[in-house]
């Protein structure tokens, strides 16, 4: 599907990049930051809309409510679903969640009228894809922004209730996120008559028990009922027959979490950054070896190159000690350093690369990784994860695995290659869920991009140095920030002086 | 028709074969074996302060869909039995979802944080896919092997600790991570995870910080080393309140319309 020549004949793109190069210098000034607002990056602050990102205030509903959460809700619900279901699909509001499916399409498929069985709305926080880590961030800092989003989206659903569905490893999140609910209850903004607007709904939280497979949206309902994550059969689609047998739609937690903004300040601004059928602002999470590990919200189709100097201080050794990047958490295929150079951080443009912007979860590598040996351990990850109800995956992923290992000390013979790259076309597509498919696409990047590691290796398997790809630990440069953390860490920061 | 006999014994499986399985989830293999205090003989039942969460449990969930409540219940009873879970445990807990027990096993030994087998009082999950393996989990996890004298997946004699290399826990930013039983410490170092073992050694480990994780460099949460690079100037959105006076719709006719 992802065929890179394919998806580059369809999807010929010119993109003009505006200037960035300028803005290259590691840049914490406010100044700098403020200039070159608008798309492409260079996002202004008063147009985040995760605005305690990085937890200045508190997550309770006193400070949400001076964040601007609940303002107008109730009205917003006097304009009727359809009303709300249209504004979000002139947003361009794409699905946070990994696929990219329009969100405002997604919602108008729940029924307008009952059968008599109600409709629910569930949430997706079983955030596991490797990389992706910004779910969380709004689930223990901003949780009122996913409660008021329930209500609306649940409202334009025409749902009973929702149900969060939170990867069980969470705790601490979801004690948070328990609590929020409760307030909100308190406060009379969800329950029975919902922000006076006399609508009634529930929001429950469900807690996981660790399965990335129930990240699936079918897998989610199986879980959520009491049963192993096992992917249903499509169709019937959930907006038919899903949660408890009732229409159901499952939206990410982020998708659901900017939707009250975007109601709220309008469509068109939403549409204004990024570029057509890549609207709104996403956020960011960065991993790997980079100075300043770091979640954020950006506009969408913002340059990599520009995203990782600003945002992140460079790569640790600069950029030209760029080996790889995954730009879209785990499931998408890897790439390379040229491709890294103009990539933007857009659906579009990375599939035009061969890969996709996924969860926006960008890992990157530089040139002291074995990518044969990342790529090993992403296998073991879809291995371990699958749910095994799929013969192709079940088994392939295992072999995948094994040839990997092999291929990983060199102890492999030349025509595996072609092998492995079979297996992968044979896991791709022939699974229910699209984890056979996830697991697929790593291995997929690694021979399209770095065949000659592997061939080098086998050809002399000396040449590789187990010890020189050993990785020490890394979380960033030493850390720097004691002045803002101080003022922002209620002290209980780790290290401070008793 | 005894070299017979003495063929099927050796073919039976022994206990070490068992282990060498090739696909395992969690702690231990995907079947039960006895053990003196696992037998589903052995006495399980929810504490009365227990049962009361049962039935706030439950109350989220459809009455006829009972059986939703199995993944919360089990983990409450894992909780409650200093956790790992009995096969006593998942037994009570088919029984007050009415399920037949074997439903309650497969989820069970489905889920990653169901531990069938007996944990250390500190569990320690190190996080080893990709994003924490090139920030250095095979370093942490080195350190904390040595440190402690155990194997992955191994406990210490004493019982204090288990390891156990995971997969992704989704603090990638916050890279290399261990899970210690429902806590976060995130941007470890060597030096680092030895400060936290020994805190634990002294059954005091760090409290969590303020978002209810504890990034051990001196972070407050997810805003990198050198702090954050935007949200300098916050103010509250622009909202045109205009837009939303000619609402005509009352949003109690649609719950009407759909018979809640």
């Amino acid at each position: 599907m992802f065929s890179s020549t394919a998806a580059r004949r369809l999807l010929p793109r010119s993109v003009g990049v505006t200037s960035t190069s300028s803005r290259f210098a590691s840049t914490k000034g406010r100044a700098d930051l403020l200039a070159g607002a608008g798309a492409y990056g260079g996002l202004a602050d008063q147009d985040r809309i995760f605005t305690n990102l990085y937890g200045e205030q508190d997550w309770r509903l006193k400070d949400a409510l001076k964040r601007g959460d609940y303002h107008l809700t109730a009205d917003i619900m006097r304009m009727g679903p359809d009303w709300i279901v249209q504004e979000i699909k002139d947003s361009g509001l794409r699905g946070r969640g990994g696929a990219g499916f329009p969100s405002g399409l997604k919602w108008s498929f729940m029924p307008k009228d009952s059968d008599g069985r109600p409709s629910f709305l569930v949430v997706n926080a079983d955030e596991s894809e490797p990389g992706t880590c910004k779910d969380r961030e709004i689930m223990r800092k901003d949780p009122h922004k996913l409660i008021e989003g329930c209500l609306l989206a649940g409202y334009a659903m025409r749902a009973r209730a929702a149900y969060i569905y939170i990867r069980g490893e969470y705790f601490n999140e979801a004690v948070v996120l328990d609590e929020a609910i409760h307030e909100a209850y308190a406060a009379g903004l969800i329950g029975r008559d919902a922000c006076g607007s006399g609508y009634d709904f529930d929001v429950y939280l469900h807690r996981g028990a660790g399965a990335y497979i129930c990240g699936e949206e079918t897998a989610l309902i199986e879980s959520l009922e009491g049963r192993q994550g096992k992917p249903r059969l499509k169709p019937p689609f959930p907006a038919g027959v899903g949660l408890f047998g009732c229409p159901s739609t499952v939206t990410n937690v982020e998708t659901v979490a900017v939707s009250p903004t975007i109601l709220r300040r309008g469509a068109s601004w939403f549409a204004g950054f990024g570029n057509p059928n890549n609207r709104g602002t996403k956020l960011f999470a960065i991993s790997g070896h980079v100075k300043n590990p770091i979640v954020v919200e950006e506009s969408m189709s913002i340059p990599l190159r520009e995203l990782i100097e600003k945002h992140c201080g460079g790569m640790r050794n600069g950029w030209d000690s760029l080996r790889a990047c995954i730009p879209g958490g785990s499931s998408v295929p890897v790439l390379n350093k040229p491709q890294c150079d103009d990539a933007l951080m857009e659906f579009d443009d990375l599939r035009s690369k061969g890969s996709g912007l996924g969860t926006a979860a960008v890992t990157m590598f530089d040139n002291t990784v074995d990518m044969v040996g990342a790529i090993r351990r992403l296998a073991h990850f879809y291995k371990h994860e699958s749910c095994g109800q799929c013969t192709p995956c079940r088994e392939g992923t295992s072999w995948l695995e094994d040839i990997l290992i092999r291929m990983e000390r060199g102890d492999a013979d030349k025509r595996e290659i072609p092998m492995l790259e079979e297996i992968s076309r044979q896991i791709e597509g022939h699974t229910i869920c699209a984890l056979g498919d996830a697991a697929a696409w790593p291995v997929q990047g690694l021979l399209r991009h770095f065949r000659k590691d592997i061939e080098d290796r086998i050809d002399d398997p000396s040449s590789f140095d187990p010890d020189k790809a050993f990785q020490y630990a890394w979380s960033g440069d030493p850390f720097d920030n004691k002045e803002w953390v101080e003022a922002n860490g209620d002290k209980m920061v780790y290290g401070l002086p008793k | 028709m005894l070299s017979a006999v003495r063929l099927l014994t050796r073919r039976l499986p022994s206990a070490s074969a068992m282990a060498v399985q090739t696909r395992t989830m969690g702690t231990s293999q995907s079947f039960h074996i006895n053990t003196p205090d696992n037998t589903q003989e052995t006495y399980f039942d929810f504490t009365e302060e227990n049962y009361k969460l049962v039935n706030k449990i439950l109350s989220k969930y459809p009455a006829n869909y009972k059986q939703s409540g199995i993944i919360p219940l089990l983990d409450l009873a894992q909780r409650q039995h200093g956790g790992w879970l009995p096969v006593a445990a998942m037994d009570k807990v088919a029984s007050i979802v009415e399920a037949a027990p074997s439903r309650v096993y497969e989820v069970a030994s489905f889920y990653t944080m169901f531990n069938r087998t007996k944990v250390g009082k500190y569990f320690i999950q190190l996080c080893g896919t990709t994003p924490c393996m090139i920030c250095g989990s095979e370093d942490i996890k080195k350190t904390i092997e040595k440190h402690l004298g155990i194997k992955n997946g191994g406990t210490t004699k004493d019982g204090m600790f288990t390891l156990l290399e995971v997969e992704c826990l989704g603090a990638c930013a916050n890279a290399p991570m261990v899970q210690l039983n429902d806590d976060y410490y995130e941007c470890l170092t060597p030096k680092t995870v030895i400060e936290l073992l020994e805190a634990c050694k002294e059954g005091k480990p760090p409290p969590m910080g303020k978002w209810g994780s504890l990034p051990m460099n001196g972070q407050v949460s997810c805003e990198g080393p050198l702090g954050k690079t935007t949200l300098w100037e916050v103010l509250p959105p622009k909202v045109d309140a205009e837009r939303f006076k000619d609402g005509k719709v009352d949003p109690a006719s649609v719950k009407e319309h759909m018979s809640y």
